[in-house]
């Protein structure tokens, strides 16, 4: 397929020259860089509650972002309405940021090479409604049937179809599609006179409706977050302080997600405001601890072809052997820190400007078996799952919720414990890993990372590890 | 499009929904201008401008609802819209509590809310740009361990929103407000912390002044400076006003109508039982002039109220919207709220703890050894439950003064123990945002470290 034949082109009729005359706009008054990003978002969703179809919404939004920046300034602008006059007023009022002649060399715009890391024909949100509803009534049953204690169940499916299409001033023609699902189950269980409990598990990805048949059907999901919810039925007190945590296998990799990654975006380094920042090249990790940030594995929530900024994603390595390696870049910190763009600049929409963000977040497996490192641990936490976590990347101080999590007691996994908020140093924590699993595991595809107010979809995963020391905050 | 243009079309959806075969419909538009200008290290960082609308549509056919929404308003985005939530509602179950407010309930204030000043959209861009930076170096220049910045930011918002149904509702209001924040970053040997403050008005007058708002940011990150990790053990711990605002938000959620029916509260079925010590009073009201969860009629086309949710201790009412309040016999308190996509779920209007008596720092004399709160991380409160744990920061206090600051501690009780334990609530209520609260004293939390 070449420009002609592309979403944008065909659709709204937008030509090479169209797109420009607006980054001519974008430079009217000088500035180094313009870009223009232009996207169609179908979005739908069906929620299910009391097992009754209480929500099917749909609808579309589309508009185009305009960027230009002049040294470490930038300008933006944005249209919800694709006709010349507005995209042309749009680039006008992000070109008021640099003051100066107009940029007047102009690199011709060249399609970037074609790859298609989910090669997905029909995309969920393009098939008929009452294929989806019927996969959201399955998870309903499926959760209600797992035990008689199941009182209370929601499911959510959410499905969207992204168009983009980006134009550099630097000669970057790029445009893809980009299909994304996700279901969702919430589960409460209740013994006769109890507490309710709470068990939640989801996934998703860039797939065809179909991957919710074969690989992972409602089934899955319902019976996850049911067994989740009566496991927290029997869940004591958690203990409090410092402990040996071992976290599980999959979404546990939030923790690098936050202890690491986000004080490894380059825009927080660039300004010298992230605990990691200038420390390229030092031992921030045990040596067992190799951390990637890949937006290129097929099919992956955090996966794109190109990234926001028209750069195809690409494999990095944060973390080499507890060894500092790199930054995740944008176009803007890698023009100011002279570095080569790691493919990592993402927005939420048009509205937004793009930022060094991940993808799929996840520390390469190690050699020990799991089995072997929780009956390595005395006396400690074991972590299977987690509902979320923060950071505050100045500090380097992140948290994670655990959501399930046993204590270990002898080398055994012994009762269930109430959920616990655990806390660390970024670049402390990692230094007390003294464990690496075989088995890594990534997500089920269900993460977001929210990041000044814009909110993108990632993955994360990790292998079984040990922490040696973590301070975990107990309950009452 | 002007605003004055979008009533029309909330008009002429609801018609073309009855025309496809609705029996009720009701549409939300919403649009918007924002500004927003960030400073840092002295140098414009990044301006950014823009407007944008949306539009939202709900079906009812039968018992049957169906939505859909559009950023096209153009006559074949629109057509397209009501024609995909009219196919919708077909693949919905019926639901016996589906519907619309009754006419009776439907309404809107007649008062001047205050939430529109012009003001706003006349301010120069340079004004706006020079607001940020002096706030940005009454930060640099208040401590020399102020070395760095994360910048100062000026935002202006103008925002409309127009609503009508099928029930003879039609209603709009414009709104209004803008906000200025400093972060600044403060280095110490191997330490190193920011922090940030701001002020947010409907207008630009009400503003604080830029300096006031750069110094605040600049005192609370120095403060942080060289934090320790302490024992875990437990003690007191005092939450200032901007800590105590995130405890309303996890009640908030443990009082709407959805948490409620599906009793997945802690306080689901508590109605008119105490609940919290008898201080406490907890309000939601949406009829306060000037205020940022101040509104004429909620997203159903409700009218705003005061609604007591705890009165001295006592649970007195769920916040509701129609479709909760069928679910439990009652009526909505008008909490219907909603974006554009989607059905109304339920938000809060200006939901606050009443003030006490003592002034912040005749309770902070009153703690031998305690914790004084300034930041909470992280996501750890399980309003099913009630069970809390949150990873904290803030300032050890001995002997009535605050002492040193400590971070990487968590905080952990149930949501149960802390409002029937509150041993404090200081007279200082301020209303910064939508949800508001004074510096609050809980007995006895966990405190988690070494």
């Amino acid at each position: 397929m070449s420009f002609s034949d592309s979403f944008f082109a065909v659709k709204f009729g937008i030509t090479r020259r169209d797109l420009e005359n607006y980054l001519g706009d974008a430079l009217s008054r000088g500035g180094d860089y313009a870009d223009l990003y232009f996207e169609y978002l179908a979005t739908s969703s069906i929620s299910i509650d009391e097992s009754i179809v209480k929500s099917a919404t749909q609808g579309v939004s589309l508009g185009v972002g305009v960027r230009v920046i002049a040294g470490e300034r930038t300008g933006y602008a944005y249209s919800d309405d694709l006709s010349p006059e507005k995209i042309r007023h749009a680039a006008q009022v992000a070109a008021m940021i640099a003051a100066g002649p107009a940029k007047v060399e102009k690199t011709p715009l060249e399609e970037g090479q074609k790859r298609n890391l989910y090669p997905v024909l029909t995309a969920p949100n393009e098939t008929g409604f009452k294929e989806r509803v019927e996969l959201a009534q399955r998870a309903d049953r499926a959760a209600r049937g797992y035990d008689s204690r199941i009182f209370q169940v929601q499911v959510t499916y959410a499905d969207n179809l992204r168009q983009v299409l980006v134009a550099t001033s630097d000669g970057v023609l790029n445009y893809d599609r980009q299909p994304l699902a996700r279901m969702s189950v919430l589960a409460l269980a209740k013994e006769a006179d109890g507490v309710p409990q709470q068990g939640h598990a989801g996934g998703g990805g860039r797939y065809e409706l179909e991957w919710f048949q074969k690989e992972r059907p409602p089934e899955y999901f319902a019976t996850e977050a049911a067994r989740q919810a009566i496991v927290q039925l029997g869940a004591a007190d958690a203990p409090a302080g410092e402990q040996i945590v071992v976290l599980g296998p999959g979404w546990p990799g939030v923790l690098l997600h936050e202890a690491v990654g986000h004080g490894l975006e380059a825009d927080f380094n660039r300004k010298g405001v992230s605990a990691f920042s200038g420390r390229i090249g030092q031992q921030v990790a045990s040596p067992l601890c190799t951390i990637i940030d890949d937006g290129t594995i097929g099919g992956r929530r955090g996966s794109l072809n190109v990234d926001d900024e028209g750069n195809q994603t690409q494999r990095n390595v944060l973390i080499e052997n507890g060894v500092l390696r790199g930054y995740l870049q944008d176009n803007l910190s890698s023009r100011i820190l002279g570095a080569t763009p790691t493919g990592s600049g993402r927005r939420e929409s048009y509205e937004h400007i793009p930022m060094p963000r991940m993808t799929n977040t996840f520390m390469l497996a190690g050699e020990s078996d799991p089995e072997e490192i929780i009956r390595s641990v005395p006396r400690g936490l074991y972590c299977a799952n987690f509902a979320g976590g923060q950071v505050d990347i100045t500090s380097g101080n992140f948290v994670f919720s655990a959501s399930e999590s046993y204590l270990i007691e002898n080398g055994k996994l012994t009762r269930p414990v109430k959920n616990a908020t655990l806390i660390g140093n970024g670049p402390e924590a990692m230094k007390h890993v003294s464990m690496v699993g075989n088995d890594l595991k990534l997500d089920e595809g269900i993460g977001v990372c929210g990041k000044e107010g814009q909110s993108v979809p990632v993955g994360v995963g990790i292998p079984t590890v040990r922490i040696d020391r973590m301070t975990v905050g107990g309950t009452a | 499009m002007t605003f004055d243009a979008l009533p029309e079309i909330a008009e002429s959806v609801i018609r073309q929904a009855r025309e496809a075969g609705a029996t009720d419909a009701e549409c939300t538009i919403s649009n918007g201008e924002e500004f927003s200008a960030t400073v840092r290290m002295g140098e414009l960082e990044t301006l950014k401008e823009a407007g944008s609308r949306g539009a939202g549509v709900r079906v009812l056919i039968g018992r049957r609802m169906g939505s859909s929404y559009t950023s096209d308003l153009t006559p074949e985005g629109i057509r397209y819209m009501v024609s995909s939530a009219i196919d919708l509602a077909a693949v919905t179950t019926e639901d016996p509590h589906a519907s619309l407010p009754d006419a009776d309930e439907l309404g809107s204030l007649q008062t001047d809310l205050r939430l529109f000043s012009n003001d706003v959209a006349g301010l120069p861009t340079e004004l706006k740009i020079d607001a940020a930076k002096r706030a940005e170096a009454a930060a640099l220049a208040f401590d020399p361990r102020i070395t760095n910045s994360e910048g100062g930011a000026f935002d202006s918002n103008i925002g409309g929103r127009v609503f009508a149904n099928s029930r003879g509702f039609a209603g709009s209001y414009r709104w209004t407000y803008c906000s200025l924040s400093a972060v600044p970053v403060a280095t110490s040997g191997e330490s190193m912390e920011r922090d940030f403050w701001y002020t947010m008005a409907r207008n630009f007058a009400g503003l604080e002044d830029a300096e006031s708002v750069g110094r605040k940011a600049a005192e609370r990150a120095v403060r942080r400076l060289g934090a320790v990790k302490v024992d875990t053990q437990k003690v007191s711990v005092i939450f200032e006003p901007r800590v105590a605002r995130s405890l309303l938000g996890n009640l908030f959620d443990a009082v709407e109508g959805r948490a409620i029916y599906r009793q997945a509260s802690f306080l689901a079925g508590k109605l008119g039982e105490k609940v919290a010590d008898e201080r406490i009073t907890l309000i939601d009201d949406g009829t306060i002039p000037g205020l940022f969860g101040s509104e004429p009629f909620d997203d159903e086309g409700v009218p705003s109220r005061r609604t007591p949710v705890i009165e001295r201790g006592v649970f007195k009412n769920y916040l509701l919207n129609t479709y909760t309040a069928r679910k439990l016999g009652m009526k909505t308190t008008g909490n219907a709220a909603r974006g554009i996509t989607g059905n109304a779920g339920i938000g809060h209007h200006n939901f606050f703890l009443e003030a006490g008596e003592k002034s912040p720092d005749e309770i902070l004399r009153g703690v031998k050894n305690g914790f004084f709160v300034t930041e909470l991380i992280g996501s750890g409160v399980n309003t099913v439950t009630g069970d809390y744990s949150r990873g904290a920061v803030g300032i050890w206090i001995k002997d009535g003064e605050l002492a040193f600051p400590v971070s990487e501690v968590t905080i952990a009780s149930t949501l149960q123990e802390m409002l029937n334990g509150i041993a404090e609530i200081g007279n200082d209520l301020d209303f910064r945002g939508s949800i508001s609260a004074p510096t609050v004293m809980i007995g006895e939390m966990t405190v988690a470290g070494r």
